[in-house]
């Protein structure tokens, strides 16, 4: 291990050398090759000192993955709350490309209590950005109240343009709120903000907390109260997840915000116990609910059945024992059946090797349903990840594995070249540079148009689809006959 | 009444219509997406939007969505300090990384939203970037102004492509040196497999051919176990003499306005402009103006080839004629396909684009009024797909035909989607199949009839369901 370890420290330096030299020194501490000892959660001296630089600037020039605040606002955090309008306050081309790309499923009637699948726009030409946008977004607030009657709130996306002109968009918000009876935010989601989507996801959270967090009453309250956080409902997860916590005997208040409405986010306060599937986007409402209403949080991951049962336990284990004995009935119902897709799949997919990039949860939470599979992790990354991301990441990963933070698509195709997976587990953007270099793919941020991939529905899908990349029939044909050694 | 039924009356669509400021699901992207896709056509070309990143991010998700293809593309990632001081630094920078990392013989420079709003001057910081040596003194970098809240996507493409052959063309322009070359710019056609077929033709003509630019490669690319990230097939070369070609032709008029005016003005060129010429007569049409420009014949074999389609339409006609058609899309899209349709006796009836003008109206207009099926049709600049869903509700037509965006008002209707335009990401391969030229023609009207007739089994009973169609 030893000399794997120096090996892959020696390829990671190597490949920075095409790099000015300016930018081979920042990128060389954005990738590191863990070796213990390491980070154990709770040893601070080892927290301070996290190995790998996060969340700071990408460079300029080397072809970053990374979205942008509005990204993470209009795209992660709000957009998939359906009950209300999200305006994409600025020109049209940030919201014609969010626009039903990230596949958060929600019910409800499309153009009746259901705004997830629309692009809503301001719309801004030249004459807005010389003279400001307040008085078309108020008439914007009028046609949509009027032709939305049923929407129970707006939120106002900022794209860049917003922040620029100066446009005082609390102050339209407050009028329209005022003149509309129903709550419009105001998000200061400008993509020129912070680093990438994370802060938009920060800004989206401390906008819950001031507009809608605690607005409302919940009608009764039991025990067993719980709200899901941070479940974007991909391809349906967060109804898995529901699911099982349902099955256990908890009630689901609010959903956060997969399938979510603000109605029911306006109650959360009244929640037992805050499940934070999605930490790096929706830690911070978490942490202000833990201090305004002494809410306890705890993550959780339901992705492939070790998890699952092991979060299953740790959640069952803050109530009593009653859900204490379903949570253990539920382990055991779906136990077989969980058996059977490893005895299918095992077979075809052990030892395989996977390299991560994603964001926010995945590049550390989606481990545990590779190994149920037999796969080995042998190198994961965070397009947006904080220290505290990786912090968490360390305890999930082997020795050996590289690590790597907004890695950038020249550093990803050639640590792919030396790593030699069999399956990279990536986004839309890299997804055919790897297929047409013969190596499987599965896109890991929308599943691939796939899904469910949380909980008991999930893991079976999972599987298949994991299955279904690495061995496709299809590879075979990458060389000609005649072409071949 | 329930506003789900309130949503499809005619009160509804009033007020709908009655919007002033609110657009709602517009059938028209942003200029620096047209820029990208342009760009991707030159050889060894770098797009590069000097900005914010998240919009780089956004092109190259939508792109890859659409073709299925890899988009590489940089930005040199504008953040809150770059509002404050300008993004001199960050181009610097930027193309100093991108130049020695991606190794381009070419970077084609947008710009975003954000450094056209605090005023950065492109042309200035490109030649600082050059003084400092972050790129070569004679390293071509083309710059094109493309916020987003000017134009759309069609207008990115055209500025792009005019500040490419301004960059890498205009120094060698010699009105003496005249060559017999035409240049054919496809502009911004979701369909790549085209510019494949329109290369076949004209070589079959003995027409030599300039492409601007040609990307049927990067959106079409072989899987062989090899990345290129380059796969732009008109060379830098060729796109510096294309300024003194004996003419150029547009396929889509609305696309390359400006970049026409230059051929025509600066490069004293013949030119010819198309509306995407769809179904047998616009390709004639095509194909007639190509001969005369260029004094070449049209072969026998297209003659051949054109009877197949015209067989193929008559094959087809029943499946069309009389039927109702909503369409929406690109301005030249929607006069080629109501073109197309008037042609094969189909009957349009709502046409609806984002990005259409009022003279753009007036065109479609005059299209309609040339044939008896055109009767029925209203034209919508400025409208976008709200403002559809309510046409189709309230006078309902037997089908839709536009990019997947459609698909949400064509189930609400319950009428059959034919999907054309950018962009598809709900069916797989469609933009390798040509929907120009004779061929292209029979894919279209396959596509169509094929449709209609599939939605008539789905929906016979039993006594209705029959083997005969």
């Amino acid at each position: 291990m030893k000399n794997t370890i120096e090996e892959r420290k020696a390829t990671v330096a190597s490949l920075l050398k095409v790099y000015p030299e300016k930018t081979a020194k920042k990128r060389a501490r954005h990738i590191i090759v863990k070796e213990t000892p390491s980070c154990e959660s709770g040893d601070e001296a080892c927290k301070s000192s996290c190995p790998i630089k996060s969340n700071v600037k990408s460079i300029p020039g080397v072809m970053t993955a990374r979205g942008c605040a509005y990204a993470g606002s209009k795209g992660v955090v709000w957009g998939p709350v359906r009950d209300c309008v999200h305006l994409s306050h600025g020109p049209v081309g940030c919201g014609y490309y969010s626009w039903s790309t990230r596949r958060n499923l929600a019910q409800g009637k499309p153009g009746v209590d259901n705004f997830v699948p629309f692009q809503f726009t301001s719309d801004f030409q030249e004459r807005d950005i010389v003279y400001g946008g307040a008085q078309k977004l108020e008439q914007i607030g009028r046609e949509i109240r009027q032709l939305f009657p049923e929407a129970k709130g707006i939120t106002i996306q900022s794209e860049c343009p917003i922040g620029l002109i100066g446009d005082d968009i609390e102050a339209s918000a407050r009028t329209m709120t005022e003149e509309l009876k129903v709550p419009v935010i105001p998000v200061r989601c400008e993509g020129f903000r912070g680093v990438s989507q994370s802060l938009g996801h920060h800004i989206a959270n401390d906008t819950v907390r001031d507009y809608v967090l605690g607005k409302g009453e919940l009608a009764e309250s039991t025990p067993y109260d719980v709200a899901v956080i941070g479940d974007y409902n991909i391809g349906g997860d967060a109804w898995a997840s529901v699911k099982i916590l349902e099955e256990m005997g908890l009630r689901v208040i609010a959903l956060w915000s997969g399938d979510g409405e603000i109605e029911t986010m306006k109650v959360t306060h009244k929640s037992k116990l805050n499940l934070i599937h999605c930490y790096r986007s929706m830690n911070y409402i978490a942490r202000h609910m833990e201090e305004a209403y002494g809410i306890p949080w705890m993550e959780y991951n339901f992705f492939g059945p070790t998890k699952i049962e092991a979060s299953i336990r740790a959640i069952a284990a803050r109530f009593d024992d009653s859900i204490r004995k379903k949570g253990e009935a539920v382990i055991e119902k779906y136990r077989a059946s969980m058996d059977s897709v490893i005895e299918k799949y095992r077979p075809r997919l052990e030892g395989k090797k996977v390299m991560l990039y994603v964001g926010g949860l995945r590049p550390r939470h989606i481990i545990g349903a590779y190994e149920d599979l037999g796969m080995e992790v042998i190198g994961t990354g965070y397009e947006f990840g904080h220290a505290d991301d990786y912090q968490r990441t360390m305890n999930h990963v082997k020795d050996g594995t590289v690590i790597y933070d907004d890695v950038t698509q020249y550093e990803m195709d050639e640590l792919v070249k030396y790593l030699k997976p069999d399956l990279v587990g990536s986004g839309i953007k890299e997804k055919y540079v790897f297929q047409k270099m013969g190596i499987p793919f599965r896109q890991m941020h929308s599943w691939d148009y796939s899904g469910p991939y949380h909980g008991y529905d999930g893991f079976p899908i999972f599987a298949r689809d994991m299955d279904m990349a690495v061995n496709s029939p299809t590879w075979k044909l990458v060389k000609a006959p005649w072409e071949k050694a | 009444m329930k506003t789900e039924e309130w949503i499809n009356t005619e009160e509804y669509r009033e007020l709908n219509f009655a919007r002033k400021a609110l657009v709602i699901n517009p059938t028209k992207a942003c200029q620096p997406l047209g820029a990208f896709f342009c760009a991707s056509g030159f050889e060894n070309t770098l797009p590069y939007e000097h900005g914010s990143q998240g919009c780089t991010a956004y092109f190259r998700n939508n792109l890859s969505r659409h073709y299925r293809e890899p988009f590489p593309a940089v930005s040199d990632s504008m953040t809150e300090d770059a509002a404050v001081f300008g993004g001199r630094a960050n181009m610097i920078e930027g193309l100093k990384n991108a130049y020695s990392l991606y190794k381009p013989a070419l970077i084609a420079m947008c710009t975003s939203c954000m450094s056209e709003v605090i005023g950065d001057d492109l042309k200035a910081f490109i030649s600082n970037a050059k003084d400092e040596g972050a790129i070569p003194k004679d390293f071509p970098v083309a710059p094109a102004h493309t916020p987003s809240f000017v134009g759309s996507h069609l207008t990115g493409y055209d500025l792009m492509l005019q500040g490419i052959i301004t960059t890498l063309g205009e120094e060698h322009f010699d009105a003496s040196k005249k060559t017999d070359k035409v240049n054919l710019i496809p502009g911004f056609d979701a369909h790549v497999e085209n510019i494949r077929e329109l290369r076949r033709y004209l070589e079959m003509m003995g027409v030599d051919v300039t492409v601007l630019a040609d990307n049927s490669e990067t959106f079409d690319s072989p899987l062989t176990g090899e990345y290129h990230p380059y796969l732009g097939k008109t060379t830098l070369a060729e796109t510096a003499d294309c300024v003194n070609a004996a003419a150029t032709v547009s396929m889509q008029a609305y696309a390359t306005p400006k970049t026409l005016a230059d051929f025509k003005g600066k490069y004293e060129q013949q030119v010819a402009a198309f509306n995407y010429p769809l179904g047998v007569g616009g390709f004639d049409a095509f194909l007639t103006r190509v001969s005369e420009l260029t004094g070449k014949p049209i072969p026998a074999e297209i003659t051949s080839e054109r009877g197949k389609a015209v067989d193929a339409a008559t094959d087809a006609h029943p499946y069309f004629h009389g039927k109702r058609f909503a369409l929406f899309g690109d301005p030249d899209l929607m006069l080629g396909l109501t073109a197309f349709l008037l042609e094969m006796g189909g009957e349009p009836v709502h046409i609806v684009s984002t990005n259409g003008t009022k003279k753009w109206k007036k065109e479609m207009e005059a299209l309609l009024s040339s044939s008896p099926y055109g009767a029925s049709a209203t034209v919508y600049p400025g409208h976008d797909l709200w403002h559809m869903r309510s046409l189709l509700m309230t006078d309902p037509v037997d089908m839709i035909i536009g990019n997947s965006h459609g698909k949400y008002a064509a189930r609400d209707a319950g009428i059959p989607h034919v999907r054309i335009g950018f962009p598809i990401v709900d069916r797989v391969n469609l933009h390798r199949y040509a929907t120009l030229g004779y061929r292209g023609a029979v894919n279209l009207i396959t596509w169509i009839a094929n449709a209609f007739i599939e939605e008539k089994d789905r929906t016979s009973d039993d006594a209705h369901f029959e083997l005969l169609r």
